[in-house]
């Protein structure tokens, strides 16, 4: 990977100097992401133009001690990101703090910088550097049929000094590739506010560039946040809007109307049928009226990921005692299903294709027979009314299907049938008054006529 | 002395300190037999003589003897067992197991317990401990048989002892050493002339009394008849049928196992007070017409009815409502209830009948279970179960079963003799589709396979493959084959590649395969295809995805059934169905989304970067500035660049639809009633060549002697001319199809990837030698092993498929190839 950087300033080979590497020889680092190479293609009074090359061992990416990769077909050796910005800050270190024995008044100085970068995720680049001073070229490379690829070919121009420059560059370009190499730990929030002084408290996009800087590491990207806030007298809270929640999710008023029917049924012991990430077992164990609760998902990862979030290696014995967390498949038949009050499908049903519902169908109606089942699924007619979500397109990408109500009728009114169990149909959410509601739920009772 | 003791059962020793039970346990069971409690002391507390832990060592011995019983395992209890309470535990432990409980006593005289305890430093008790015991036994002992012990033999002076001789006896339901063929006839219900009927049907030779009644029929060679019970009730001949079965039975021509009416008939003739229903009084109102010694021997005959059978060596079990694996060849009240009356949940249905619980379709045993007692319109295997009982009084049929011919054959009824309270037909929608079990797949997992013997799954190998079966794959009832992974040959030695046809053929070679084919290997989509003549069909990946929805799928199958039908290929291989295994070209037409996120933009990035960077170099190197072979290897990446673009734009085409999409099968898996891995590869390649047009792309093969340098030379040619063209490379194979060496299977083929191929997996860069150095320590050790496992699993899939097994047992192996491809072997090889 590969980054130059042009001044026109007179006489520009100060650059050199700054930069504290001799124009006419090139010169071969040896640092922790790889060999830097610095060398000047030109290096005289009108213009000087320094490069940075890394060359990094594709087989240790892979292979090496501490590689994050398994492919060894990947865009790292060639994408400018946080690979090249380590190299930077190695070599670079001195002219990135702005220090300068011979020029400090040019280090001091704003100067005619042009920097390019030939191959870098493009996507945010001028949204990023614009708000900086920098005046952006993009020019996207192709993939083989013709269509833009996510790289380009990006050009800066500006008059900065070199070390603004620098540190917009060690911060940024990590930022845009939108990973790092190595794993991001607290001192990451110092570097980024070392670098981010002076420039990224006032930064449009600060939020973004915090968060992706810091990979979205929640923790990190708050204490970054509040700490730049110390910094720049900026009230937190306005920094921390991207965190918020919106006031009650569509989520949370799911869990409601569930719990709110599982209530109305009197149900004591529950299955949460694809209990993913334990969002509603956290709800459930909050009423001590589910005296038995089983949280049930295909996925092993997902239940470990609940057990983790409901601190279940930390509950009591009488809180543990009344969950269960175990996978399942609702297309296999399970008996240890059998025997519990109601059954929740809170948003599973559309994750299936649908030449497998009458698995489904036998597994919860048959085999597990539950008194109570609640089923929810979006209703797609109401999707007309969500801004962000082109049309025709599911609300998530795993989804097989979305129902109308009369779709969704149509197999809860079936299965009743079948089943001998009887059916209600419920709103969740606002609804409209041609689309309906978002959300849908059938509540099926046993037996009931 | 003979103390004769069930082949199976629980054996409990009474006897006081020092009566000499361990002694005699030692001389007649095995060590691993017999359970002590002193053992179980010492095993929980460290002491055998620590009294305080006797109720943790009960429970240890307890839930061991429980797993010994579960395991079909005789075992016998070393303990005083003295106190009633005591033997009471066991005689409940032997029934909640269904086996029965033995006792053997050790009535020894006072003095020869003591004696033997003073010989014994550790039993410093006194003798009030003895003469304890030796009051409480005797107390016991006329009360044993009550207690429940099936046998009780009492041992009363050292004599005795030292002559017993333990004898195991066969169990009455114990028939394993009736081999057969037998034919199993369902419910007959006095329906005596319809029986006669089938049985003529069935070869048999009936034989007639003075007066015209048939009093026996004689099978025909070999032969045996047996009755899956419910002879009597509701029919105009309940005695017609009894004499002539008896006298089957007596004669040796048939076995027969009790239904639910013969018991209930005997209570009834006994005097007992039934409640006259079902037909009891249609029964009773013949049979009063008959002397009286034949309703004794009525009596006698069902009296002495065992509720179910074990035959053929433990592979046919016939009972009256079908039994569960666990209680096959097992004896309690509750087996017999099982066998009799089925699994009822306690509920009844609109007409007041008993629902009864659906266990066939959780039965996973190995043996077939025959049975009848729930009147059904068609006779329907259910996970290798089927149920006999086709309602010939209620006006349906009679149905035998020739074993182990599975061949069914039936009478008509010759009218309805009972109406049916219930109607005969069982709406369709009703019926559940073979239904899989969570524990059909989950946990630790053995499979056997015919190839291979078991291979085993581990719990978490399942629980990967349970989430993407259960939320990718095609329903499991068309998902009949998971292909196996393919190993790369040996890695070469030779300076410039990583993979070479030489060490193919040399391991073949080694492995004593003379003849081999070289198969051009198409790079696309591993495609499995099912076509049925009548229509249907899946097209799937190698993980069970489908390739297609289904409009696009239903097309590619018209097409693919189409030519199978010009090149007159049901006909021919005698079949209405063809499972092929092939490759779905090109590339992009499953994988474009892999190709632009992943190859493509690596491939625009590469010459993006090294690019611009050979141009900066130059101008560097112009002014003079010695940039020494930086420039030359940049050169030489952007070279591997370039190489590497090409090489995946060669396996990417233009598709719209199904318009530019093909097929190149090499494999024919199954068809109806066969699979053909005993078939060579010419053979295959020759029938799936006769599929041509526009959907097929043929398979260019050669055939190499891998003893023969000429041939093997050109074999090497071969596959440079291929990869020179831009090819993937080539798949070696065992020319004869399914081969077995001396350490078991050979590998089923190796693949030989090209020079340029194989940029497009180990990137760009690795023909440069020091990249190289490193990748050919690649180990190659866990692939092979798993591409053997998931042959013989794949195989023993489609043998299953085409002997026609339940669901569950095909469902097994594909799931088990799918689990262990969650094994981290390295995606590159």
């Amino acid at each position: 990977m590969l980054l130059t950087l042009t001044t026109t300033h007179r006489p520009a080979t100060a650059l050199s100097h700054l930069l504290h590497k001799h124009p006419d020889r090139a010169q071969s680092f040896s640092t922790s992401s790889g060999t830097a190479h610095v060398f000047y293609p030109r290096a005289d009074e009108e213009e000087c133009t320094v490069a940075l090359l890394l060359e990094v061992d594709p087989v240790a990416l892979v292979r090496g001690p501490g590689s994050t990769l398994t492919q060894y077909v990947n865009d790292r050796p060639y994408v400018a990101g946080s690979l090249l910005t380590v190299a930077l800050g190695s070599v670079f270190r001195t002219a990135l703090n702005g220090r300068s024995k011979s020029h400090a008044d040019v280090a001091a100085t704003p100067i005619p910088l042009t920097v390019r970068v030939p191959v870098l995720p493009h996507r945010l680049v001028e949204r990023l550097f614009t708000p900086l001073g920098w005046t952006a070229h993009v020019t996207p490379l192709p993939l083989d049929d013709g269509e833009d690829s996510r790289y380009a070919d990006v050009t800066l121009t500006g008059t900065l000094k070199l070390s603004d420059a620098l540190k917009h560059l060690y911060v940024l370009l990590p930022v845009l590739d939108g990973d790092k190499h190595y794993w991001v730990s607290e001192d990451e929030v110092d570097k980024l506010l070392r670098a981010g002084e002076g420039w990224l408290g006032t930064h449009p996009d600060r939020e973004l560039i915090t968060t992706r800087y810091l990979m979205r590491r929640r923790p990190l990207v708050q204490s970054a946040l509040a700490r730049l806030a110390d910094v720049e007298e900026v009230e937190p809270e306005e920094l921390d809007n991207a965190l918020v929640e919106p006031k009650v999710s569509l989520a949370a008023q799911r869990r409601d109307a569930i719990l709110d029917q599982l209530q109305r049924a009197g149900a004591r012991s529950v299955l949460d049928l694809g209990c993913g990430g334990g969002a509603l077992l956290r709800a459930l164990l909050e009423h001590p009226e589910f005296t038995r609760i089983q949280g049930v998902d295909v996925s092993a990862s997902a239940l470990a990921t609940a057990a983790r979030k409901l601190h279940v290696d930390r509950m009591s014995d009488r809180q543990r005692a009344r969950l269960t967390l175990r996978q399942s498949s609702l297309t296999y038949a399970d008996p240890d299903l059998k025997g519990y009050d109601a059954a929740v499908l809170m948003e599973v049903v559309e994750h299936l294709d649908p030449d497998r519902l009458p698995a489904l169908e036998h597994s919860v109606f048959a085999v597990a027979r539950p008194g109570t089942v609640l089923v929810t699924t979006p209703n797609v007619e109401y999707n007309a009314l969500f801004e962000t979500l082109p049309e025709g397109r599911h609300r998530h990408s795993d989804h097989r299907f979305e129902w109308t109500r009369a779709e969704f009728e149509e197999w809860t009114t079936g299965v009743a049938r079948r089943r001998g169990y009887t059916v209600r149909h419920l709103p969740i959410g606002p609804v409209d008054a041609e689309r309906g509601a978002p959300t849908q739920l059938a509540v099926f009772s046993l037996g009931e006529d | 002395m003979e103390l004769k003791i069930p082949d199976l059962c629980l054996v409990v020793l009474v006897g006081a300190s020092g009566s000499g039970k361990s002694t005699f346990a030692r001389r007649h069971f095995l060590p691993t037999q017999v359970l002590s409690s002193d053992f179980f002391r010492g095993l929980v507390a460290d002491d055998e003589n620590d009294q305080s832990a006797s109720a943790a060592a009960f429970e240890a011995l307890h839930f061991v003897a429980g797993k010994r019983l579960d395991a079909g395992r005789t075992t016998v209890v070393d303990a005083t067992n003295v106190q009633r309470a005591d033997r009471a535990h066991l005689v409940e432990l032997a029934r909640e197991h269904n086996v029965l409980p033995v006792a053997i006593v050790l009535d020894l005289p006072e003095e020869v317990c003591l004696a033997r305890n003073a010989s014994r430093p550790d039993r410093d008790f006194g003798p009030h401990v003895v003469r304890r015991h030796r009051a409480a036994l005797r107390k016991s002992l006329k009360h044993l048989g009550k207690e429940g012990f099936k046998r009780v033999h009492v041992l009363r002076s050292q004599a005795e002892v030292d002559d017993a001789v333990i004898v195991p006896e066969r169990l009455l339901n114990d028939l394993r050493h009736e081999t057969g063929p037998f034919d199993v006839i369902g419910d007959v219900h006095g329906c005596r002339a319809e029986l006669e009927e089938l049985l003529v049907a069935l070869g048999y030779a009936l034989v007639r009394d003075d007066e015209g009644r048939p009093v026996d029929a004689v099978p025909p060679a070999g032969r045996r008849a047996a009755f899956v019970g419910d002879l009597v009730d509701r029919g105009p001949d309940t005695p017609g049928v009894l004499r002539l079965v008896m006298g089957m039975v007596e004669a040796g021509h048939a076995f027969a196992v009790c239904g639910n009416h013969e018991q209930k008939l005997v209570r009834a003739l006994r005097g007992r007070n039934v409640q006259v229903t079902h037909g009891l009084a249609e029964s009773l109102a013949q049979l009063a017409a008959e002397p009286e010694e034949f309703r004794e021997r009525v009596v006698r005959f069902c009296d002495g009815l065992v509720a179910h059978y074990v035959l053929d060596g433990g592979d046919l079990v016939i009972a009256h409502a079908g039994l569960p694996e666990r209680y096959h060849g097992r004896a309690s009240a509750r087996v017999r209830g099982f066998a009799l009356y089925g699994d009822t949940t306690g509920e009844t249905d609109e007409y007041g009948l008993p629902v009864r619980y659906p266990w066939a379709a959780e039965y996973r045993g190995k043996a077939t279970v025959l049975y009848g007692h729930t009147p059904t319109p068609q006779v329907e295997w259910i996970n290798n179960t089927l149920c006999l009982d086709t309602g010939v009084v209620f006006g349906g049929r009679l149905t035998a079963l020739r074993y182990p011919e599975r061949e069914v054959v039936s009478v008509d009824a010759h009218e309805v003799w009972y109406e049916p309270v219930r109607p005969l037909v069982v709406p369709e929608a009703e019926r559940e589709p073979d239904v899989l079990a969570l524990s059909d797949v989950t946990g630790r997992r053995f499979v056997e396979t015919a190839h291979r013997g078991r291979i085993g799954i581990r719990p978490e190998q399942a629980a990967s493959a349970l989430e993407v079966m259960s939320r990718f794959a095609i329903d499991p009832h068309h998902l009949l084959y998971l292909p196996p992974t393919m190993a790369p040959t040996a890695t070469s030695q030779r300076p410039d590649v990583l993979e070479h046809p030489e060490d193919a053929f040399a391991e073949y070679r080694g492995a004593g395969v003379r003849e081999v084919i070289c198969e051009e290997k198409h790079m696309g989509s591993r495609a499995v295809v099912l076509v049925r003549e009548d229509g249907g069909g899946v097209v799937h990946t190698r993980t069970g995805r489908a390739f297609f929805d289904p409009p696009l799928a239903d097309e590619l199958l018209a097409g693919v059934r189409a030519e199978v039908t010009r090149a007159g290929l049901w006909d021919e291989l005698d079949t209405d169905w063809l499972l092929l295994d092939a490759e779905l070209l090109p590339w992009n037409a499953k994988a474009a989304g892999l190709i632009k996120e992943q190859y493509a933009s690596v491939g625009a990035a590469a010459a993006g970067a090294l690019g611009v960077a050979v141009d900066v170099l130059a101008r560097a190197a112009e002014r003079g500035v010695d940039v020494g072979d930086l420039l030359g290897r940049t050169r030489g990446r952007l070279a591997n660049a370039t190489g590497y673009r090409d090489a995946f734009r060669r396996y990417v085409r233009p598709t719209d639809g199904l318009s530019g999409v093909t097929l190149a099968p090499f494999q024919l898996l199954a068809a109806r009633g066969r699979t053909f891995h005993d078939r060579d590869h010419l053979w295959h390649l020759d029938v799936l060549g006769r599929l041509r047009g526009e959907l097929f792309t043929p398979t260019r093969h050669l055939v190499v002697d891998t003893t023969d340098d000429e041939q093997v030379a050109a074999g090497i040619r071969w596959w440079e001319d291929l990869t020179a063209a831009g090819g993937e490379g080539m798949v070696v194979k065992p020319l004869a199809n399914l081969v077995r060496g001396e350490r078991g299977l050979v590998q089923p083929g190796v693949k030989v990837r090209g020079r340029e191929y194989l940029r497009i997996i180990y990137g760009p860069d690795y023909t440069e030698p020091e990249n190289l150095e490193r990748l050919r320590k690649r180990a190659l050790g866990a692939k092979r092993a798993l591409a053997i496992r998931e042959y013989a699993l794949g195989l023993e899939a489609l043998e299953r498929v085409v002997r026609d097994e339940p669901l569950w047992r095909v469902h097994e192996c594909v799931f088990a190839v799918l689990a262990l491809e969650s094994e981290p072997v390295d995606p590159r090889l």
